[in-house]
């Protein structure tokens, strides 16, 4: 899937993936996808809850060799 | 979609009992909540401008899992708390936590209100020189003005 932009939270835990995706979308404009990647598990539950309570749209979630990866679409 | 609100109320100024509040006040900010937190009694430490003080003893807290066991004889002497609240710290790095400092200046950043009740900074005779400069002072009637209309209410 294209993006606009990439944030790796790998390593990073809990808030931080959830607090740092919400600062990576900041200058991002409406329209525009955000892929994340993430190591914790518990980041996959917290970024679709992000994005149910955001409006940013969680378009795709996938796990590659223990990472995780989100594309957040900017509401 | 009206702003929700979330209202804490935080009580300990230990390092284990300090990451609650910062942890959900921060995250409930970048969800785009309103968020208030009401420092009292002990929380009052975690609005002062250093959080290096701030510590964990393995003295009564039996729950703490320790590399190996040990006697409470032994948790009693001095520089234990020191020592336990350095390996602490140093697992939180380790395993990706935030520092209590990272998580507060979130909190700030995001504009999470924090109030620190006056009656008990006068009980404790702390200088408001003491605390970082975003702090506000109130009483009770201020923290239930805000938690009354708010959707999440803890006290911690």
């Amino acid at each position: 899937m294209n993006f606009n932009k990439e944030f790796d939270a790998s390593g990073l835990a809990c808030p931080l993936p959830i607090v740092k995706t919400k600062k990576a979308l900041a200058d991002m404009t409406s329209g525009q996808v955000l892929r994340v990647i993430s190591t914790d598990p518990g980041s996959v539950c917290d970024m679709a809850a992000f994005a149910e309570q955001t409006g940013n749209a969680l378009l795709e979630q996938a796990s590659e060799n223990s990472k995780f990866v989100f594309y957040l679409k900017k509401a | 979609m009206a702003t929700k609100k979330m209202a804490l109320i935080a009580t300990k100024g230990t390092l284990d009992m300090a990451y609650p509040p910062f942890i959900l006040a921060s995250t409930a900010a970048a969800l785009g909540w309103d968020v208030q937190i009401f420092f009292t009694f002990y929380g009052l430490q975690l609005l002062r401008k250093s959080l290096d003080g701030v510590s964990i003893s393995p003295l009564a807290n039996p729950a703490m899992p320790m590399p190996i066991p040990m006697p409470v004889m032994v948790q009693m002497l001095p520089g234990m708390e020191s020592m336990a609240t350095m390996m602490m710290k140093k697992k939180m790095k380790s395993k990706g936590v935030a520092s209590l400092q990272e998580l507060r200046d979130v909190c700030l950043e995001a504009d999470v209100k924090f109030v620190a009740c006056q009656m008990t900074v006068d009980l404790f005779e702390f200088e408001t020189s003491e605390f970082i400069k975003e702090v506000e002072y109130g009483g009770a009637a201020t923290f239930m003005k805000f938690a009354g209309e708010s959707d999440v209410c803890l006290f911690i």
